[in-house]
């Protein structure tokens, strides 16, 4: 490398002698990843600096010298299953505004659990629903709560009242499993719980009374916590930038299938954390996975190959195993053209040699469609070859990219994907798609993903007051629900309507509660769904454009952007083809100038693809 | 009480909507029961329908259901729950014909996920239900000249008639009553083909309901006639009930029967089962003015700002029954005369051939829960279906959820018995006594009520304690046992001799000492236990009954002598 020149008054001379002495040491790649790392760096220091320089130089007020009780914020947060619960709640907030302390009234049923971490001072009161069970309303809050995903709350005091009925077992046990869990995640008791029968009034009165006298303003000076305490812990250890070839170990945090029992897919959500890794990312943009190779299908290989997995093996002047290569290093799955001849050489078999015909093309591609690697190794053996033969016909493991589906102004700290596992059954053996089948096997509590961020410029979005229009059929629905959660956060104030296609409404409606929510609230504006094998004849998302058209070339008027996202073979044509008609019909156009109208939206880039 | 002075009327329907529950506000904002029910069925990303449309779609026979084994499943699938309607015939006495009968099975097949289920006030029901179906199933009703309305919902229910097959034509000339009393106490608003048949509205003359009124009924209200000695309707749990008086094979009059009503809440000591009492007697033809004053009382009178206490035989015991009867008897214009003496000796069925007065034949099959479902190895509803196509009279259905093919030529008896033995219908001789006089709701996982199981559950618990009833030579006695998955007591078990009420996954009450023709009520003998537990007691209470029984002595009078619970004189005594 060249010899740096001094940058001036940004670096100590000492520090640019170590820089200089690095970096004269650096190879090129590892000089990329260096500069990421310290981008990475500055940009934690940055924060951190801020968050302290605020607290140091927040003005002295002049009540700075009496200590004035510093306002913490409370929340009476219920679960109930009767409304004993809830009148419990009410009752306890007019009590609190009576001593002057102000509260706010949350249902589980409807409280935001990314907001936990943010309180400062909770009672909970709770009911019990059969067995121990929490209120049906609350079962989703507890989950949380009792997840991996619920966050450490040192910040946080806390009480609990439990009600319950003593002729059954589980007495009380909801408000016992919050009570418990509460103080594993490190939050303080403010008062012991009380559990309360049917008769439960009286008891409850007094816990009320207990808690409000000790949350009472005298009470709360003397224990007001450090304000410093969120900017101390924002003080993480500086991360690297990922990338392709040196990818984020990311977390998996839910693994679950989308689809529902009955249907004819298998689609999953996905949540990873990004803590700790410094990698943002745009809704639109992609999540790049670096898979490995299922364990069981290097296992048949190497059996079929009669090779051991500690075979010796150098790939790219790096000692390694065949077995670890087989997993990590090649494609061992699809069957290609390279792979086909390789293996026609080593084995000289008739049939191999035969579909190298000029005139076997279709055979051969038909061949190829219908084996994979571990099928020709099977079928024709080859005696004796070491590791480095087999591998030599092999290609790279490539990573896969998939759209994100969150938006990190909903989800901070975390991405999700949604993908469709592919799965089929070839010659009587089960069969997986590379990186689907990977993630999908990734369900256990302490797994981890290698990721990096695939940034996708043309598909994020436009101004937040710009209409946008969003197609997609299965998992090209997946940038949408980040789309959304980042208008929802934003408060963005452009009208959206999702096109939305998949095969039947009751399995397969993908995050169908997030949608209803959104058109509830008006972030969405509109939702057409279509549904191909709920009834004959078969609708997809283009037919409902097509049924929509006047309204969709009014939006495209008024300059709405389109997003597609989906499957490029069929689906992407289909719709441009519904598209153009819509504006030739609609617009009074004819088919040439329905096309350039096409072509001069793709132009301005308001009619944006991204389909695979 | 002075039956003279006004009672109290600060919760009745003379108050203003804003003093009043919610659902007044809702009934009375609906205009006549549309809501906004048109664009629910039209709203395609859900498979529900708006809170209040589900509300206002129970006066049109159909409830919003849920399926509940997958509801926790689903949520974390990011899915709503698996949302599916239940729809109710309104079929009067429970009388159908062949081709209705295959007209249900079709429309069952089509949109009822392959199943019919007879219910406990003699009427079927369809399950899983999709939304976007409901409309063909309800003009497939039409075309074979049923509907669903009023099967649900704050009117008058579905009207009771005791099937007897051997008093033929006693039988005809009630059920010809009952079915009238349907058609005559049944909700009059255009709704109905409005949003299902797509009728235009029409303008009418007048109230849409003249009787009923914007607010409709405070709650349910349900009408039935008994023909003694069979009081398989159980009378005493009709809000209003007749117990038919003949003279010489023909209808004389009815005793009338008030305030009857089985639903209760656990924890809510003012919640409470009561048995009807009985206040008078009325000649044929003064049938439907007693209707018509009975209702309009309790429509006036009843409670309408607390739906737990909005049933008239709670509306009875605040008012006082003289007060009621006296305000009845101001509406209808003169005095009822004193009850006729009657009795009853049973509430279950006589299962099996019976040969009627006119010398027809009919047989009652026993239809374990009223589960109508072919399995592989019993294809009842293919066989039923069979039946169907071959009979020539009519079906009944009773309210113990059996099933009688009724009125058979005595030449026609050996096709219809050929058909039974093929599909495995003719099985019910070998059964337990206690096993035929056996009862379950449906409970999960359909029922949005239900806290513990019920239909899926009973016949495994009954085949459990058939073992205690051989080790104790009880086998062929007839004993009644109920269970229903919440308290709310559709499949009536406070007037069984064994009845469990569930109370979370697992779990029950057990009630004993119910009357065995549904003459008293039960009582609480063990609160929330699981099986072992009930077993347990059954195997000690069944043991000594074995042992020290009078002749022809009832369980349930037995659990009460032997003091294992205490006589229930009056439902309001039912919590003590």
């Amino acid at each position: 490398m060249t010899k740096l020149e001094f940058p001036g008054s940004a670096l100590s001379t000492d520090q640019w002698t170590q820089v200089n002495q690095l970096a004269t040491s650096l190879s090129h790649e590892q000089a990329i990843w260096i500069s990421g790392y310290f981008a990475g760096l500055s940009h934690k220091a940055r924060a951190a600096a801020i968050a302290s320089d605020v607290a140091e130089l927040a003005p002295p007020s002049q009540g700075n010298l009496i200590a004035a009780p510093a306002t913490r914020l409370l929340t009476v947060l219920f679960a109930s299953e009767t409304g004993n619960s809830k009148a419990l709640a009410q009752t306890l907030v007019d009590k609190a505004a009576a001593k002057g302390i102000e509260a706010r009234l949350a249902d589980m049923a409807d409280y935001k659990t990314r907001g936990l971490k943010d309180e400062q001072d909770m009672l909970v009161i709770t009911s019990t629903h059969g067995e121990g069970d929490a209120p049906q309303t609350a079962v989703g809050f507890f989950e949380f709560l009792e997840s991996r995903k619920a966050p450490k709350l040192p910040q946080l005091r806390y009480a609990v009242l439990a009600l319950g009925d003593s002729t059954y077992e589980k007495y009380c046990e909801a408000g016992k499993r919050v009570d418990r869990r509460l103080e594993e995640l490190g939050a303080q008791r403010l008062a012991d719980r009380v559990d309360c029968d049917v008769d439960y009034e009286e008891a409850a009165e007094a816990w009320i009374a207990a808690v409000v006298t000790s949350l009472a303003p005298s009470a709360q000076t003397a224990q007001s916590a450090p304000a410093s305490a969120a900017a101390a812990q924002s003080r993480e250890p500086a991360a690297a930038t990922f990338d392709k070839k040196h990818p984020f170990q990311a977390a998996v945090i839910d693994n679950i299938v989308l689809t529902g029992r009955g249907s004819t897919k298998e689609t999953r959500h996905i949540e990873l954390s990004l803590a700790d890794s410094g990698l943002t990312y745009q809704p639109g943009d992609a999540l790049g996975i670096v898979p490995r190779n299922d364990p069981a299908l290097v296992e048949a290989v190497l059996e079929k190959l009669s090779l051991p997995a500690d075979a010796p093996l150098t790939v790219k002047q790096t000692m390694t195993s065949l077995g670890e290569a087989l997993s990590a290093t090649f494609e061992i799955t699809a069957l290609t053209p390279r792979f086909l001849d390789h293996w026609a050489d080593i084995t000289g078999a008739a049939e191999l040699q035969a579909l190298r015909a000029p005139d076997q093309k279709e055979a051969r591609a038909a061949f190829q469609h219908s084996h994979h690697i571990l099928d020709v190794v099977s079928r024709f053996p080859a005696s004796g070859i070491d590791a480095a033969q087999f591998v030599a016909g092999l290609r790279p493991l490539q990573p896969r990219l998939y759209s994100i589906s969150s938006s990190l102004a909903a989800a901070p700290d975390e991405v999700h994907l949604t993908v469709s596992t592919v799965r089929y059954m070839m010659h009587d053996l089960p069969r997986a798609g590379v990186a689907s089948g990977y993630l999908a096997a990734r369900t256990e509590a302490d797994a981890t993903i290698p990721v990096y961020i695939q940034s996708n410029d043309h598909f994020h979005l436009p101004d937040d007051d710009v209409p946008i229009l969003m197609i997609g059929a299965g998992t090209g629905v997946a940038p949408y629900r980040a789309f959304m959660q980042e208008r929802e956060a934003r408060g963005a104030s452009g009208r959206s309507w999702l096109f939305f296609g998949e095969r039947n409404f009751r399995s397969d409606f993908l995050y169908q509660v997030e949608w209803q929510e959104l058109v509830k609230n008006g972030v969405l504006s509109r939702l057409d769904l279509a549904f191909s094998r709920d009834a004959a004849p078969k609708t997809y998302v283009q037919d409902r454009l097509r049924r929509q058209g006047r309204d969709v070339y009014a939006w495209l008027e008024e300059g709405a952007y389109i997003y597609v996202c989906g499957d490029s073979a069929h689906m992407a044509p289909d719709v441009h083809a519904a598209l153009t008609d819509i504006v030739a019909e609609h617009g009074s156009l004819d088919r040439d100038e329905a096309v350039a109208y096409l072509s001069a939206l793709q132009r301005d880039r308001r009619y944006r693809l991204d389909v695979y | 009480m002075d039956v003279k002075a006004e009672p109290d009327r600060s919760r009745d329907v003379s108050q203003p909507l804003d003093k009043l529950g919610p659902d007044e506000t809702l009934k009375a904002n609906s205009d006549y029961l549309r809501g906004t029910i048109k664009q629910s069925l039209a709203d395609e990303i859900t498979s529900a329908v708006a809170a209040s449309d589900a509300k206002l779609m129970k006066f049109f026979g159909i409830y919003q259901q849920d399926d509940r084994d997958i509801r926790d499943e689903r949520r974390r699938q990011k899915l709503e729950a698996a949302f599916s309607f239940m729809a109710r015939v309104r079929l009067p006495g429970g009388v159908c014909s062949p081709g209705q009968w295959l007209k249900l099975d079709d429309l069952a097949r089509n949109y009822g996920g392959d199943t019919l289920r007879l219910t406990t006030r003699q009427t079927f029901q369809f399950h899983r239900v999709m939304k976007h179906n409901l409309r063909s199933l309800l003009q497939g009703l039409r075309d074979v000249l049923l509907d669903t309305k009023a099967a649900c919902g704050d009117d008058t229910r579905g009207v009771m008639c005791t099937v007897n097959p051997d008093l033929s034509k006693l039988h005809a000339e009630v059920y010809a009553l009952a079915k009238r009393a349907s058609d005559h106490a049944v909700h009059r608003t255009g709704a109905y083909k409005e949003i299902w048949y797509g009728a235009e509205r029409e303008e009418t003359d007048g109230p849409e309901e003249p009787f009923y009124g914007r607010t409709y009924m405070p709650r349910k209200f349900k009408i039935g006639f008994a023909i003694p000695p069979s009081n398989d309707i159980d009378v005493y749990g009709q809000d209003l009930g007749f117990i038919a008086i003949a003279r010489r094979g023909k209808l004389k009059g009815f005793n009338v029967a008030i305030g009857g009503g089985l639903g209760r809440t656990d924890q809510s000591p003012k919640t409470y089962p009561r048995l009807a009492s009985v206040i008078g007697y009325i000649d044929a033809d003064k049938l439907f003015p007693t209707i018509d004053a009975v209702m309009s009382v309790q429509r006036d009178y009843g409670d309408r700002l607390d739906r737990l206490h909005a049933r008239f035989k709670y509306t009875i015991d605040e008012k006082g029954l003289d007060w009621i009867k006296a305000e009845t008897e101001r509406r209808l214009g003169f005095a009822l005369k004193p009850a006729e003496p009657y009795t009853f000796t049973s509430n279950g069925d006589p299962l099996g051939w019976v040969k009627g007065e006119d010398g027809r034949e009919h047989c009652i099959l026993f239809i374990q829960n009223g589960r109508i479902i072919n399995t592989p190895d019993f294809p009842m509803m293919d066989g039923l279906r069979a039946i169907a196509q071959v009979h020539k009279g009519m079906f009944r259905v009773t309210p113990n959820q059996n099933l009688i093919i009724a009125d058979i030529a005595s030449e026609d008896r050996p096709a219809i018995e050929a058909l039974m033995k093929q599909y495995g219908l003719d099985q019910f001789e070998t059964r337990s006594g206690l096993r035929l006089n056996s009862m379950a709701c449906v409970a999960l996982p359909t029922c949005g009520l239900a806290m513990a199981e019920s239909e899926r559950y009973l016949p495994d618990l009954v085949t459990r304690i058939e073992a205690i009833l051989n080790t104790h030579g009880l086998k062929d006695d007839p004993i009644t046992i109920r269970m229903t998955g919440c308290p709310n007591g559709c499949a009536r078990p406070y007037i069984a001799e064994i009845g469990l009420t569930g109370r979370a996954p697992g779990k029950y009450n057990l009630y004993l000492g119910g009357g065995f023709h549904g003459e008293r009520l039960n009582k609480m003998y063990l609160e929330n236990v699981g099986e072992p537990a009930i077993l347990e007691a059954l195997d000690k209470t069944l043991g000594h009954y074995a042992r020290e029984r009078k002749p022809g002595e009832h369980f349930g009078d037995f659990a009460i002598r032997a003091g294992y619970v205490a006589e229930v004189k009056e439902g309001r005594f039912f919590n003590d």
